[in-house]
This record gives C-alpha cells, sequence and structure tokens, in this order.
C-alpha cells in the first residue's frame, strides 16, 4: 500500500542542497544521543508545514510545539492558525477541518506562506480541503487508519484518492498513524479510544525526525502538561519517540530535511503570537505609564486570549473585570480611567459596535480609554475564527455625532506589544479613547520577536491635575476641567480624591473651559472643533517608505496585518527586476503628517486591502489620491504570489 | 486588605466607608450644593430627594473630595450635577457599570449611583442585576416615578398594566417590574424602599444603607408631578396612608393600619398573607428578619402589594445581609498576586517568558 517517495528533490523545494548527516553544527542541536540509520539530508533554506485534521485530532497543539521547537533552534518563522468556530465540529466533516501552517527558513520571512511544501492530513476532509492548495511535487503525509469507506464519503471522494491516482502529482506517504500509535502504546493500561488521541503526538515526532528539530522543548512541555497524570505523559511521550523512530527506520523516508538557524539581527529572541504580545503591551504600559491596568472585557473571539493572559498578571497592578456584557466592559473601564487606571477594553468587531456609545461618552468626557478591537470577519457575526480588516471604518466613523478617535494598527504579531504601548501613549497624553485594531490573523498567528530592553521603553509617566487653573477676576481660584493645554489640547485629568478639584461632566456638551453643560450654538460649534483640532493634532511618526533602487513608479500602501504579505510581494517583484516602493500604516487617525507627500511621490498607489476598500476611502477622501485598491475577503491573509502578481499588472499599466 | 478576607465570605468585614478618608471639618448641607440652577420641574420629587441626600451626608463626615454620584440618563440623573463632589453624568443605562469600573479601582471612594426606573430597569436593566449579584460597594438610588419624565411620557417599566400614555393611548400591555423583587430576585445584600415625600424615612434608610458591606439598593418612589402626577398618592395622603403601608422593622412583628389592627402571617402554603390581627392572633404575626440569608421571606413581603392600587406596600429595609462585597474580593486578589511575587514584578522576566534563545 505505501509508496515509496522517490529520493528526489521535490520541485517544490527551493534552494535545496544536497549534505550529509552530522557534519553541521545544527544537527547535534537535535538529538546527539540517538543512533542515526544514515539517511540523505538536504539543506533546505525554507519550508512550509501544514498540520490538518479534524477539529478534535489536535492540530493547533501539534503546529504549537513544532512552532516553538523551530523557534528555539533559531528559525525564522511564521504561522497562520486556521480554524473553525466551533469546539468540535462534527467529526471527518469538511467544515470541521482544523489546520496550522507554518513557515519557516534559515532567512528572514515575513508571511506564514502561500502553498505547503507538505500536508499532513490526520483524515480525507483535511486531504480534500487542502488539497487545492498544494503544488506539485508537494510531500503529502496521510494517516491511511482515517481513510475508511465512510470517511471518504463523508469528505465527498467517490473513491480512494491514495489509491485512484488523485495523488499522482505528489510524493504521498501513506502511514497507518492510528494503529501505529496504538501499537506503540499497548504496553500502557488505557483504552484504544485514549490511546489513539495521542497519535498527534505520533506525527510530530514524525515531523520533528524528518525536520530535524530539537525535542527537548516538546518533552518539557509534555512532562508539566501532563504532570497530574503519569499514564497520559508517559503514552505521550511515548507516541512522540515513536513517530521519531518511525522516521528513523521506515523506508519511507529516504531524505531527511534541514533548515539552518536564520541570520536574525543580534539579541535575545522568543517566540510570540499577536494576543501575547498585545497583552504584555499592557502590562508594560501600566508599568511605564505608573497606572493600575484594569481591563473590563466580555468574552469574545478572537480576543478572549487577551482577558485570559492579563488575568495571569495581578501582580503588575493589574485588574480584569470580566464583564455582564460589552458595553458594561467598556463602561467599567472608562469608570476606572474616571478614577485614574488605565483602562482598557479588549474586544472583535460585534463587541466594538456595542461598546460605541460609551466610547462616544469618552470622547465627550476626554478621558483616557485603550480600545483593542481584534478584527474579524463580518458583518454580523460573521466568520468568528477568521481574520479580515473589515472595522477600520467602524473604528473611524462608527459612533453619533461628530467624535473623533485615533486609530493604531499593529503589523505582525510581535508589533501588537509597541503598537500596544503607542495606544496608551496617545491615550494618556491626549486624554482620548484609541482604537487598536488587530486582527484574526495577527492574533493567533506567531513569530520570533528580538525582545526589547525594558529600559529603551518609552517613559510615559502621567501627571494628574492636582491645583486649581484659573484666576478669576476677584483672584479666587478655581478648577476648570475643560481648560486646554496649549500643546496638545488635552483637559487636566483630575481624579476623585483630589481635593478642591471637585468637578462634574457627563455626556451633555460643555462650555469651553470651565466644562459646565451648555446648549450655546457658537460654543457646540467651536467644542466640535476643539474635538477633532485635537485628534488631528496628535504627533505620530511619519511614514517610512521602503524603495530600495529609487525607482519605483508604484508605491503599495498597506496598513495592519498585510504588512507581511504586502513585504514579501515586493520582495518578489524586486527579485524579478521590478521596482516597487512599499509605506505601511501604522497609524490611521491622524494619517502621518508626511503622508499626502508620500503618495504624491508616486505615479500610482496601490491599497491592498482584507476588505472592501476602506483605507481607500480614505485616502481618496482624505487626498483626491485615485488610488487603487486590491481587495479580498476571504478570512485568510493573501498570499504573496498573488500579490506580486497583482503589483506586476499595476507596473505594467502605469 | 488582608488575605483572610477573601476566604471568609459571611465574617463580617469591613464597612463600606472604613476605607473612605474623613475630614475633622464640620460640613453642612451648604457644601454638598452646587451653584448650578436646578433645572427639575417646579414641584417635582427629586427636589426633596436632593436635599434629604445633602443634609445626611454631612453625618458621614468622608472628605467631599472623596464622594462620586455617577448617574445615567433621565431627569433624576441630573443629580450629580447639584451635588459638589465629583460626578459623572453618563449615558443611559450604564451608571452600574461605570462605578463598577470606578469602585472596583478606587476603594477609597464612596460611589452613589442615581438612577430612574427607566435608566435602570429598561435599558440598563442587565447592568443593574449583574452589580447586584456581584455585589458592588454602590449606594444605588433608584428613583421610581413610573413614568418616562425627560422624554416627555411614555409609560415605563414599572407602570401599571393599562397605563395610557403617549406611547400606549389604548393602555399599556406589559407586566410591570417591582425592584424590590427584581433586586432580591438577583440575591441583592441591601434592598431597601423608601418614600421621597417622607423626609425622615428617607434618611433613616439612607443611613442604614450608606455603611453597608458592598450594593445597597433603595428604590425611592418619586413623585412625576408633570407626567404621572400622584402615582403615590395612597402612601402619602394621610387618609389612607396608614391603610396601605407596611412600615419594615427589623425584629418587628409586621403590623400595620389605623390602630396596627392588620399584619402579616405566614398561610398554610407557606406564603405571606395579610389578615386581620384580631381574628389571626398576634403571635401568628411574621417578625421580620432583614438579616436572613434566605431572601425568600423578604421576596414574598415584596410581592404583597398590589402594583395598581399600591394596597399593602411595604416600605423600609427588605434585606441587610453581610457578604463580602466583590471590590474588596478583586483587591485582595491582586494585593495576594503582589504579596506573593514580593514586591518584584518583573517586565524583562514577564515578556521574555520561558522559552528564549540567544542571536549572536
Ligand atoms: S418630568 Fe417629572 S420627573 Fe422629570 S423633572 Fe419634571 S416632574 Fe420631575
Amino acid at each position: 500500500m505505501q509508496r515509496r517517495v522517490a529520493p528526489l528533490l521535490p520541485p517544490a523545494y527551493e534552494g535545496a542542497v544536497v549534505g550529509r548527516p552530522g557534519n553541521d553544527p545544527a544537527s547535534d542541536r537535535s538529538r546527539s544521543a540517538r543512533q542515526h540509520v544514515s539517511k540523505q539530508v538536504v539543506q533546505l533554506d525554507r519550508v512550509i508545514i501544514r498540520f490538518a485534521g479534524d477539529s478534535g485530532d489536535g492540530m493547533q497543539l501539534t503546529g504549537d510545539r513544532f512552532t516553538s521547537s523551530t523557534a528555539m533552534f533559531g528559525n525564522d518563522l511564521s504561522t497562520l492558525p486556521d480554524f473553525p468556530a466551533e469546539i468540535r465540529a462534527p467529526a471527518g466533516t469538511l467544515p470541521g477541518v482544523s489546520a496550522f501552517q507554518l513557515h519557516f527558513a534559515d532567512h528572514d520571512i515575513m508571511t506564514p506562506g502561500d502553498a505547503p511544501n507538505v500536508l499532513v492530513a490526520m483524515n480525507p476532509a483535511a486531504l480534500k480541503v487542502n488539497l487545492t492548495d498544494l503544488p506539485r511535487g508537494a510531500d503529502v503525509i496521510v494517516n491511511t487508519d482515517e481513510f475508511t469507506p465512510r470517511a471518504l464519503t463523508k469528505a465527498g471522494f467517490a473513491s480512494n484518492p491514495i489509491e485512484d491516482g488523485t495523488l499522482e502529482s505528489y510524493a504521498v506517504h501513506a502511514i497507518p498513524l492510528t494503529s501505529m500509535t496504538v501499537e506503540a502504546l499497548k504496553v500502557f493500561d488505557m483504552g484504544k479510544k485514549d490511546a489513539e488521541r495521542a497519535k498527534n503526538m505520533f506525527a510530530l515526532g514524525l515531523l520533528s525526525w524528518l525536520y530535524h528539530r530539537p525535542t527537548d522543548g516538546t518533552i518539557s512541555y509534555l512532562r508539566t502538561k501532563f504532570a497530574k497524570s503519569p499514564t497520559i505523559l508517559a503514552a505521550n511521550l511515548a507516541a512522540f519517540e515513536a513517530g521519531w523512530s518511525f522516521g528513523e527506520t521506515t523506508e519511507d523516508f529516504a531524505v531527511q530535511y534541514e533548515v539552518k538557524p536564520a541570520h536574525l539581527p543580534q539579541g535575545k529572541y522568543r517566540n510570540i503570537s499577536g494576543n501575547l504580545a498585545l497583552s504584555y503591551g499592557l502590562v508594560a504600559a501600566g508599568q511605564l505609564t505608573g497606572l493600575p491596568v484594569f481591563l473590563g472585557s466580555y468574552p469574545i473571539t478572537p480576543a478572549s486570549d487577551i482577558l485570559h493572559e492579563l488575568s495571569k498578571h495581578k501582580k503588575f497592578g493589574v485588574t480584569t473585570f470580566q464583564a455582564e456584557d460589552e458595553i458594561a466592559g467598556v463602561g467599567a473601564a472608562l469608570g476606572a480611567a474616571y478614577g485614574g487606571a488605565l483602562g482598557v477594553t479588549t474586544t472583535s468587531g460585534p463587541g466594538l459596535a456595542l461598546k460605541s456609545e460609551t466610547i462616544g461618552l469618552a470622547v465627550a468626557l476626554e478621558l483616557p480609554l485603550v480600545v483593542i478591537d481584534v478584527q474579524r470577519g463580518g458583518p454580523s457575526t460573521g466568520l468568528p475564527t477568521k481574520t479580515e480588516q473589515s472595522d477600520l471604518l467602524q473604528a473611524m466613523f462608527g459612533r453619533n455625532g461628530e467624535a473623533p478617535v485615533p486609530i493604531v494598527a499593529p503589523r505582525s504579531p510581535s508589533d501588537c506589544f509597541h503598537a500596544a504601548l503607542e495606544a496608551a501613549r496617545i491615550a494618556t497624553t491626549y486624554r482620548t479613547p484609541v482604537l487598536l485594531l488587530s486582527d484574526g490573523y495577527l492574533a493567533n498567528g506567531s513569530e520570533p520577536w528580538r525582545l526589547p530592553e525594558v529600559a529603551e521603553l518609552p517613559d510615559l509617566t502621567v501627571a494628574f491635575a492636582t491645583e486649581a487653573n484659573q484666576t478669576m477676576p476677584d483672584g479666587s481660584q478655581q478648577f476648570w476641567p475643560y481648560l486646554r493645554d496649549p500643546q496638545t489640547l488635552a483637559r487636566p485629568w483630575a481624579v476623585p480624591g483630589t481635593p478642591g478639584l471637585e468637578h462634574r461632566i457627563g455626556g451633555l456638551e460643555k462650555a469651553d473651559g470651565t466644562g459646565e453643560i451648555s446648549y450655546d450654538p457658537t460654543n457646540h460649534d467651536h467644542m466640535v472643533r476643539l474635538r477633532q483640532a485635537k485628534i488631528t493634532g496628535i504627533t505620530v511618526p511619519d511614514l517610512e517608505v521602503e524603495d530600495p533602487d529609487a525607482a519605483a513608479r508604484v508605491l503599495v500602501l498597506g496598513w495592519g496585518s498585510t504588512y507581511g504579505p504586502i513585504g514579501a510581494a515586493c520582495r518578489r517583484v524586486r527579485a524579478d527586476g521590478g521596482s516597487i516602493a512599499q509605506a505601511h500604516l501604522r497609524h490611521l487617525n491622524p494619517f502621518p503628517a508626511n503622508t499626502e507627500a508620500v503618495l504624491r511621490s508616486y505615479e500610482r498607489v496601490l491599497i491592498p486591502e482584507m476588505n472592501l476598500g476602506q483605507l481607500a476611502l480614505l485616502v481618496r477622501g482624505r487626498y483626491l489620491i485615485d488610488a487603487v485598491g486590491y481587495n479580498q475577503v476571504r478570512g485568510l491573509p493573501f498570499k504573496a504570489e498573488e500579490l506580486a502578481g497583482v503589483i506586476k499588472d499595476v507596473i505594467s499599466n502605469v | 486588605m488582608s488575605e483572610a478576607l477573601s476566604h471568609s465570605p459571611g465574617l463580617p468585614g469591613l464597612p463600606a466607608l472604613s476605607l473612605v478618608p474623613k475630614t475633622d471639618a464640620k460640613q453642612s448641607a451648604k457644601e454638598f450644593k452646587t451653584d448650578q440652577e436646578v433645572r427639575w420641574c417646579p414641584g417635582c420629587g427629586d427636589y426633596a430627594i436632593l436635599a434629604a441626600v445633602q443634609s445626611f451626608l454631612p453625618e458621614l463626615g468622608l472628605r467631599r473630595e472623596n464622594i462620586v454620584f455617577v448617574s445615567g440618563i433621565g431627569c433624576s440623573s441630573r443629580f450629580p450635577y447639584y451635588m459638589n463632589t465629583y460626578g459623572v453624568h453618563s449615558i443611559h443605562g450604564r451608571a452600574p457599570a461605570i462605578a463598577t469600573g470606578l469602585s472596583v479601582s478606587r476603594p477609597d471612594l464612596s460611589v452613589w449611583v442615581v438612577t430612574g426606573d427607566g435608566d435602570s430597569l429598561s435599558i440598563g436593566g442587565n447592568h443593574l442585576i449583574h452589580a447586584l449579584r456581584r455585589n458592588v460597594n454602590l449606594k444605588i438610588l433608584l428613583f421610581n416615578n413610573r413614568i418616562y419624565g425627560l422624554t416627555k411620557g411614555q409609560y415605563s417599566p414599572t407602570s401599571e398594566v393599562g397605563k395610557i400614555t403617549k406611547s400606549t393611548p389604548m393602555g399599556s400591555l406589559d407586566n410591570p417590574f417591582n425592584p424590590v423583587s427584581l433586586a432580591l430576585g438577583a440575591e441583592a445584600t441591601f434592598v431597601a424602599r423608601t418614600i421621597d415625600s417622607d423626609r425622615k424615612h428617607l434618611t433613616e434608610t439612607l443611613r442604614a444603607a450608606v455603611n453597608h458591606r458592598g450594593t445597597s439598593l433603595i428604590e425611592i418612589y418619586q413623585n412625576c408631578n408633570i407626567f404621572n402626577d400622584g402615582a403615590f398618592d395612597p402612601l402619602k395622603e394621610s387618609a389612607t396612608r396608614d391603610d396601605v403601608t407596611i412600615r419594615l422593622v427589623h425584629g418587628q412583628p409586621i403590623r400595620f393600619g389605623v390602630d396596627g389592627s392588620r399584619g402579616v402571617v405566614r398561610a398554610d402554603d407557606g406564603s405571606l398573607q395579610v389578615v386581620d390581627v384580631a381574628q389571626a392572633g398576634e403571635d401568628r404575626l411574621v417578625v421580620h428578619d432583614a438579616h436572613a440569608e434566605d431572601p425568600s421571606v423578604a421576596f414574598a413581603l415584596s410581592r404583597l402589594s398590589d402594583p395598581m392600587t399600591l394596597a399593602n406596600t411595604p416600605i423600609g429595609v427588605f434585606r441587610d445581609v453581610d457578604r463580602p462585597s466583590y471590590d474588596e474580593l478583586a483587591v485582595a486578589q491582586v494585593a495576594r498576586a503582589k504579596e506573593a511575587a514580593g514586591g518584584t514584578a518583573d517586565l524583562a522576566a514577564l515578556i521574555a517568558g520561558g522559552d528564549t534563545w540567544q542571536v549572536d
């Protein structure tokens, strides 16, 4: 049944070099103690692996573990988890397939990769769903145990694709993963069902062998995770080991691959996902501002992980409040901000819609507030676990009245850390709610992160108002809550408990300066313009342009998580001899001061977005620049190759 | 705050105001007034409540700057503008949520919520029940006028069935909430009812509520003389008031009516009933126990009143039990985590996590 893989280089790999095992420093980082069966070792510069299985097959865990080992090994990497919204979608069905894609390389890379070189398919449905993405020659590891007539029918195969020639163009490794796992675990006192559950560890062991991954991390991870269940621990370790040994001994794999560590800038690294980086950014913001962090939040995919993470860091003075709903989450955060905390609320698109009235109140109260929207596919419930950039206009305009709110968008998973600091800086400096737009791809995707030195992080110290700020004609002193700093136009932050500064604020229009209720038409017009001027006047860094040969006529402008795919696409265009400039907006409101000048210095501006042209609308409206949009809303990040094609088309048409 | 707090629910702990700084200076009602012109309709019941609160607060001797009034939207929600303390006039229904964030993060403040029947029972119903369930350290004054005043006279969630209003010209169809029943259903730890015009009872109720550990809900029957005038007249007019009002006093048999002729007894099916004391016998009268852990009897008391006629309406403290406030517990968790860390929360160690590698 098993087909032998040709020990030739599959065409899907780029830049492969054939070598022998054991003669480079990388190999002794795998398993020094193990006796190698002499196999050919092929050097690769990068690999894209996709693990795919049923929602219950543990593919996300498998991917995570492989990623950790890869990070520890020193490769650059980028990941794309892609899973259904259901916790356990019906077994064996196409919508129930959960996948994890990992791209790792010996050089710096920008995306989780377009097409996998290796697909691990734990069942027919996983094969069916992912086959269309596979380039010819890719390795396909299938778990033959699951290819039963019933499962095949469920996945929509008329006959067995392993046998009927469907997989002719691929290097197929047909392996009975489940039964081999059960066999390996028969020494343990456990049921067949439980033993079968460890098959993902068998697969992980096999792939770890195939790509020379260090194993210590996974072993110690399992030891911690199953510390309380020795049998399950032993079984998982044994399955992992068995997978490794199978790779070593089977003739099915004639070659082993190596991807050397990447030459990244010097420093200390860790692997990090966007949601984790964002959480750390918020903890850091509390430390750097000197304010206690108060998170008011309601669980929502894909933002809940931030609530989970922050709830672990109370020792940093972080209070987390799981509210009764989205509105209470932001309300409590705003109440805490009124009391002098760094108020934060986290949500996704539907939750942002619910919070809009309270964000409007924060605009009127002019209090600092950090609002995090981890965007997902919309409208309505939409695609909870998929990524999209379609809340930009909601962030920009989704409130009643003229209610401007600054917007910050991170560009990569690790950048979420710095974006959180930037959001806190703007919120506290300008006394305003700030929207941070992450998305599902950044939230769950991960990459190596060169750790910043804490001492080099910005000082965000905040000063509260302590005394009266207005001398009346009779010489008496008063506190005017809406008297502004002439530079920033921020009003004083006077927290309860400060004697002499008692004041009342609210959502009703306020008289300039005194903050008393005012229905005066001229005052209202003035206040609307003042609030806008405050946001427009926020100092943000200039827009940087990457235009290596300074010969580009086309600029690709992006924002948020498209940075990686756009960057990778630009590299491809340049590698093929084209000239292309790239600029990426971190600040969407206000735009950097030089934005118009940058955009006008190119003949054509191309804006790829995972929406129907929201940034393009803002750019056109603001600068009257006829930007070209490229828009996809498939719930997945752009592919570099696809974008490169679009860029080339635009270039050839200017 | 001690670690023991979070492990000893039920033990008498910190009263609500123990962390709020006090002043030695003598205070008067005048200091709690602002220079703002009060803009309620002349004759509105809100005036009496404002005056009662302003006169009562000096009793506490709290520093004015450590008192905050938070309100939502509606006639009553203008209240903070007239209190010379810190104040937030927020958005419709959300005051309990905003006040929760403030209270939890600032245990040194005395935080009050001023709200109405529409604000807290319609648009903000969810926030109210959850504040009560959590037992957040808030003093909630619910002005119940059984009508929407600020929007000019639509029926409210406490209006009696059949109410003819601008939005219900043929009469309202939906059954009203009884705010006390609702609060008791949410297991609120302090629930009371009082009346705008009864200054003495109103002040006594504030006094009982203010030091309570956690949420105090005070429903205040408030007359809207413009859109629902006389809604509580049976409880106010000398001809009827003794007949319809049941004054609850902890530890006392529940007895009311002219000469105390009527009282509350437990019927055979376990429910409460209003009876003629002479017939039923004094020893059958239910003795009011506001401190009973189980809210069932308090709930049964709240069900005695007739929403149409207000007959058998209890006022006073229905329930007053001791339970740790959400605030105390939340603050204690943070304190415990800090203590366990020995005061060393290392940001660099946090962001590095366990798995790092060095690139040279
Ligand atoms: S409308 Fe009614 S409740 Fe509102 S201020 Fe006037 S009298 Fe008072």
